[in-house]
């Protein structure tokens, strides 16, 4: 390994594209487009780069890797980067997606190309460091930091409704984060440090644990979404322009699940077994209630929308599953349905744009003048079922099997996920995709174009890859999972002993 | 050789299902179909090297799949004398119908995409039988529900054959819901999912005669602590369940019957000859633990006698000439499973096998018949037709000959189901005395024979014989399907009439051992295979009788006396709409679980997050908030977001000054 800061390069490189971005002044057509141009290749060359990262990464070393720290505001909280098993994927899914999300961006925002490109960009670098960071302040900086572009990027260029959307989605995370503020001041007057390294070593008192937990969760859950805190969500997808709803749902909601391996499992080991029942209650109500109400949506988005809570449930189930299945599986599920709901919402994009409306009942025989892209939305909505054979298979079917070793009530239940999403996807499909073309408005479309097939062919064929061939995941995480693990059993045995003296 | 077995059909699909539009449709159908037929033959050649030959089981590592923890699955293929039987099955009927398709699609202008359908399905159920663990299994699984699913949806304009595709799949979903459970719990008591340490481990858990049975707790489901024998039962019926929706076995059956919305090979190859007997092939894959289940095969055993017999109640008065033999097909799987109750998996595969050829037979011949009468299925518009469509009448007859098992008892002369499902009937009443539900079984089996008999006649005889019924202008067009339909025909009518002859000795009588080797498992004090030659002449002569029965009253019925039908269905209004409307299921399930799961879900969209989460939580509060900062600051721009931003500027100052504060 040299010794050149990959990580903080791959972070702030989308910086750099935003300050060219902001020296592009007029409004014209051919300065649109350059913004659009320099926002495309910063982000295409972030993903490259990141793909050194994982060039670089030790598979046989469980610890932090790339590792860079320097001073920063003193007193124990430092500027301190690093990635494992666990979160290298999440970086490289996310500098994955952005030039995906630019381009998918490239026709439909007209208005203020120059905010919007920066807020993207903005975001993108927040997004990384939340993946990054090894200190819980600088993880803070960069997980309520993401809030605001996103936030921006509902409330301007959203919907109707965008304006309730994005006030909801705040007041949510809002809540969550104050509670995670004060559990981080709480660690800090604790541990001394808020160096996430030191913090995984350090041991919390036992009831001390079961505070931070719950102040963790509150925002945790909230992020994933878990029920009842989910509500945010599909507002927040309706209204959101595609790509918005793109990077919300395969990255924003994956820093949930990544916030509960990174913190509440290893840090609090004790108080997440004590609280394993309510998790797996509120996952496996979060499974069967949103897949029930998925059901009845009319809307497009809103309906993939609460399929994605519903899949969030097999995230959290397996997580707090505790074992090598359960939480490789909510990793693989959670990489997994980065992929597929993003491009679920990039398939509902392609036909907005269109059409200009996310009423399903206004579609109807799609497949006669849109082969491909039926294809493409076949493809999506197997792997959203879970097929074999799509990504979205392994993760789904780790987690059961992860949590059936733990309980069996919740692994039935869960499992009737699999026959609720089937009827929902299938169904959507059926009403836009199926049938004979008889409404007026829908005979003139054409087929997928040039770029809208530079967006949705790579994403098929790694759903279908790492369906097929999930190992190089497996490889990554395995190690660092093992080691979580490891620890989460020995200090519980540790706690146990105490109990036990 | 094996690996070719398994990726042509891959391969065509893919260069097809890629290419196909731009290849063109004659291209893409000499490539799919040229492909299976050497796959076929390749399975012949493997057949008669595992099977009948000596060549030891083997297995063909390819990739590795999902390794997580002690979960490892690999893909692979795992060679024994099942999966080369099932290979002949599968790529021979597949190579057939391919070609067949050639023929019966040809006005069709999606033929690529059909012809690339049908190729997936083959590699589908390739990857199912040669898979070496349950994850592979379940892919290949999942991947045939996929291509049912897109061929029975294949004419995509009908509302119908999308409700009916929709239906299947998620039917089907039902099942493997148990299915994925029953899988967990194989890894959770095995430790494994991979068949050779399943079974290796099983073997150590075959009672020993004297020794103390273990009932330490092997785990806790839903709340009761099973032992290791209960938790066998429990994974045993979690995984029927799953073959239950796959081979549409009461109550998963009602599926099939709409199935029949997609093209009419597709019916012959999914849904008659291979798909649907997935099922039956699991559980014979997995003899080494079923028959460790006296319990699951106890409900094996009674599922399979309910389905064949209800299957062939409501086969008796269907008047769609495909639905006719679908519920045929859901009965004769009955039959099969009857056989792999009693623990008598040779038969089961043994008829798994002949019914492939037959029933294939049947559906390319009722193809063959709809497309002489333009397209009609209803037997009440047909008739008359025996003279301007010999060929296609002779191989249904040979069909029907097959199916209901004509031949001379005690003589080893007589069409394919002779041989293969008399073996299950005798094996029902050798069974009596260890399975508690035999006697129950063999009696409704023979009933079904009965049945089976008559509505195959029926068919028949309202399709070929007595004056047409079409109009005259239909009549017209009759004309005999051409060469490319009927070759595969012939083949079929002489694997329906000579597979019994010829394989009886192997898969059921004296080569059992040289055959099977250690394909099939059975305990020790199973001796079924003896037993079944030990019974009274009665019951062996019992199918036979039941045979010419169903063929008299057949015969009363619909040639001698053609209006007693009606007259019957008059006298026995009730039952006889209770028989067309296939006992309500549809109905049943339309109420207590469509319905109710819609009114759940617009109950829990609407009530749930609307009035409860959201109307306490973000509504509440936040019609709170602006109320309060209308009152407070009306000269503001009046934008909610910038209010946000705001106060978010506004936290994010507060945080930054308590980290700083805290630090010094």
């Amino acid at each position: 390994m040299t010794d050149w800061p990959i990580l903080s390069t791959v972070t702030f490189l989308p910086l750099v594209g935003t300050f060219l971005i902001l020296l592009i002044r007029d409004d014209s057509e051919a300065a649109r487009r350059n913004i659009r141009n320099v926002a495309l290749l910063t982000t295409v060359f972030t993903f490259i780069l990141s793909i050194f990262i994982w060039v670089g990464f030790d598979n046989s070393n469980p610890g932090f890797q790339m590792v860079e720290q320097a001073e920063w505001l003193g007193g124990g909280v430092s500027y301190h980067m690093g990635v494992d098993g666990i979160s290298m994927l999440f970086v490289i899914l996310t500098t994955f997606l952005m030039p995906i999300s630019i381009l998918a961006s490239w026709e439909s925002i007209q208005t203020r190309v120059k905010a919007y490109m920066i807020a993207f960009l903005i975001l993108e670098t927040l997004m990384i460091g939340v993946f990054c960071a090894l200190d819980l302040v600088l993880f803070y900086v960069f997980f309520e930091g993401g809030l605001i572009p996103m936030f921006i990027i509902i409330g301007v260029w959203g919907g109707k409704r965008r304006v309730y959307a994005s006030f909801k989605f705040f007041l949510y995370t809002l809540l969550g984060s104050v509670l995670m503020l004060l559990a981080i001041m709480a660690m800090y007057w604790e541990a001394g440090t808020t160096d996430i390294p030191t913090l995984l070593a350090h041991s919390f008192p036992g009831n001390m644990q079961t505070w931070l937990w719950l102040a963790f969760f509150a925002s945790f859950a909230v992020k994933m979404p878990m029920w009842p805190v989910h509500t945010w969500l599909p507002d927040a997808h309706v209204e959101a322009p595609t790509a918005g709803s793109v990077i919300l749902a395969a990255i924003l909601l994956k820093m949930g699940g990544y916030g509960f391996l990174r913190f509440s499992l290893p840090m609090f080991p004790e108080a997440s077994l004590y609280f394993q029942p309510l998790v797996f209650a509120l996952s496996v109500i979060a499974i069967v209630y949103t897949s029930l109400v998925a059901l009845m949506q009319e809307d497009m988005k809103k309906l993939i929308a609460y399929s994605s809570v519903a899949h969030m449930g097999y995230v959290t189930m397996g997580i707090f599953a505790m074992n090598a299945q359960g939480i490789q599986g909510s990793l693989f599920q959670m990489l997994s349905h980065g992929l597929v709901s993003g491009a679920l919402f990039l398939c509902v994009g392609v036909i907005y744009d269109r059409m200009h409306t996310r009423e399903i009942t206004a579609y109807g025989g799609l497949v006669n003048n849109m082969p491909k892209y039926a294809v493409a939305f076949l493809i999506f909505t197997m792997a959203n079922v879970g097929l074999p054979g799509t990504s979205g298979f392994v993760g789904e079917f780790l987690t059961l099997i992860g949590v059936f070793k733990v309980n069996t009530w919740v692994a039935l239940f869960a499992a009737t996920g699999v026959i609720l999403s089937a009827s929902y996807a299938l169904w959507l499909y059926r009403k836009i995709i199926f049938g004979a073309l008889t409404k007026d408005s829908l005979k003139g479309l054409l087929d997928l174009s040039a770029r809208e097939k530079t967006i949705l062919y790579p994403l098929i064929v790694l759903t279908i890859f790492f369906g097929v061939y999930p190992a190089p995941v497996f490889d990554v995480t395995a190690a660092s999972v093992q080691s979580l693990i490891n620890n989460i059993t020995a200090s519980l045995d540790a706690a146990q002993a105490v109990a036990a003296n | 050789m094996y690996q070719a077995i398994v990726f042509l059909p891959l391969l065509g699909f893919l260069i097809v299902g890629l290419f196909g539009n731009s290849l063109g449709a004659r291209a893409s159908e000499y490539i799919t179909s040229g492909f299976l037929v050497i796959a076929a033959v390749l399975s012949w050649v493997a057949f008669f090297s595992v099977g009948i030959g000596s060549t030891e089981a083997f297995t063909v590592p390819l990739l590795r799949f999902i390794d997580s923890g002690t979960l490892q699955s690999d893909w692979a293929l795992r060679v024994d004398t099942l999966t080369v039987v099932m290979l002949v099955v599968v790529n021979t009927v597949s190579a057939l119908v391919h070609i067949y398709s050639i023929g019966y699609m040809h006005h069709d202008p999606h033929r690529p995409r059909f012809f690339a359908y049908l190729s997936l399905f083959t590699f589908a159920m390739l990857m199912l039988v040669t898979s070496d663990n349950l994850v592979q299994m379940f892919f290949g699984w999942e991947g045939v529900g996929l291509a049912s699913y897109l061929l029975i949806g294949f004419w995509y304009k009908r509302p119908s054959a999308n409700a009916a595709a929709i239906k299947a799949f998620v039917v089907n979903r039902v099942g493997d819901f148990g299915f994925i459970l029953g899988i967990a719990g194989v890894f959770l008591l095995f430790g494994s999912v991979n068949f050779d340490t399943i079974f290796a481990t099983a073997a150590s858990y075959v009672p020993v005669e004297g020794a103390v049975e273990n009932t330490a707790v092997a785990f806790n489901f839903l709340g009761w602590d099973v032992d290791r024998a209960g938790a066998l039962t429990v994974i045993c019926l979690l995984l029927f369940m799953g073959a239950m929706g796959k081979s549409a076995q009461v109550p998963l059956h009602t599926w099939l019957p709409d199935a029949m919305e997609g093209p009419t090979p597709v019916s012959a190859l999914i849904h008659a000859a291979t798909m649907v007997t997935a099922g039956v092939f699991m559980l014979a894959r997995l003899s080494p633990i079923f028959e460790l289940s006296h319990t699951a095969l106890l409900v094996v055993t009674f599922i399979g006698a309910i389905t064949a017999f209800f299957a062939a109640t409501v086969g008796l008065v269907q008047n769609d000439i495909k639905r006719v033999i679908a519920y045929s097909t859901c009965s004769q799987l009955g039959y099969m499973f009857v056989a792999l109750g009693m623990g008598f998996y040779s038969a089961a595969i043994f008829h798994l096998f002949t019914h492939a050829f037959f029933k294939a037979l049947l559906f390319l011949g009722s193809g063959s018949v709809i497309h002489a009468v333009s397209d009609e299925q209803d037997m009440r518009k047909m008739g008359g037709l025996k003279k301007l469509i010999p060929t296609t009448y002779w191989m249904m007859v040979i069909g029907t000959l097959a199916l209901t098992g004509v031949g001379i008892p005690g003589t080893i002369i007589g069409t394919a189901g002779f041989f293969s499902k008399d073996a299950i009937v005798e094996g029902a009443f050798a069974g009596i005395g260890h399975n508690a539900v035999a006697g129950f079984a063999f009696t409704l089996l023979v009933i079904a024979a009965i049945f089976t008999s008559f509505y195959s006649w029926r068919l028949i005889f309202m399709t070929f014989h007595g004056k047409p019924r079409a109009t005259a202008d239909v009549m017209h067009h009759v004309h005999e399907s051409p060469p490319v339909m009927l070759v595969p025909l012939f083949i079929l009518a002489v694997g329906a009439l000579m597979a019994g002859v010829v394989f009886h000795d192997q898969f059921v009588g004296e080569g059992y051992d040289a055959f099977w080797k250690t394909a099939l498992y059975m305990l020790p004090e199973n001796h079924i295979l003896h037993e079944v030659h030990d019974v009274p002449l009665w019951v062996k002569l019992s199918p036979f009788i039941a045979m010419v029965i169903g063929f008299v009253v057949a015969y009363q019925f619909y040639i001698r006396k053609p209006e007693t039908p009606k007259y019957l269905a008059a006298q026995h209004r009730g039952l006889y709409a209770f028989l067309l409307n296939k006992w309500y299921f549809d109905e049943l399930y339309d109420f207590l679980f469509v319905r109710t799961a819609k009114r759940l879900g617009t109950f829990l969209w609407k009530k749930g997050d609307g009035a409860v989460i959201d109307g306490l939580g973000p509504d509440g509060v936040s019609a709170w908030v602006i109320d309060v900062t209308n009152r407070v600051v009306k000269l503001q721009t009046g934008y909610l977001y910038h209010y946000a931003f705001v106060m978010l500027i506004g936290v994010a100052a507060l945080v930054t000054w308590m980290m700083l504060g805290s630090s010094f």
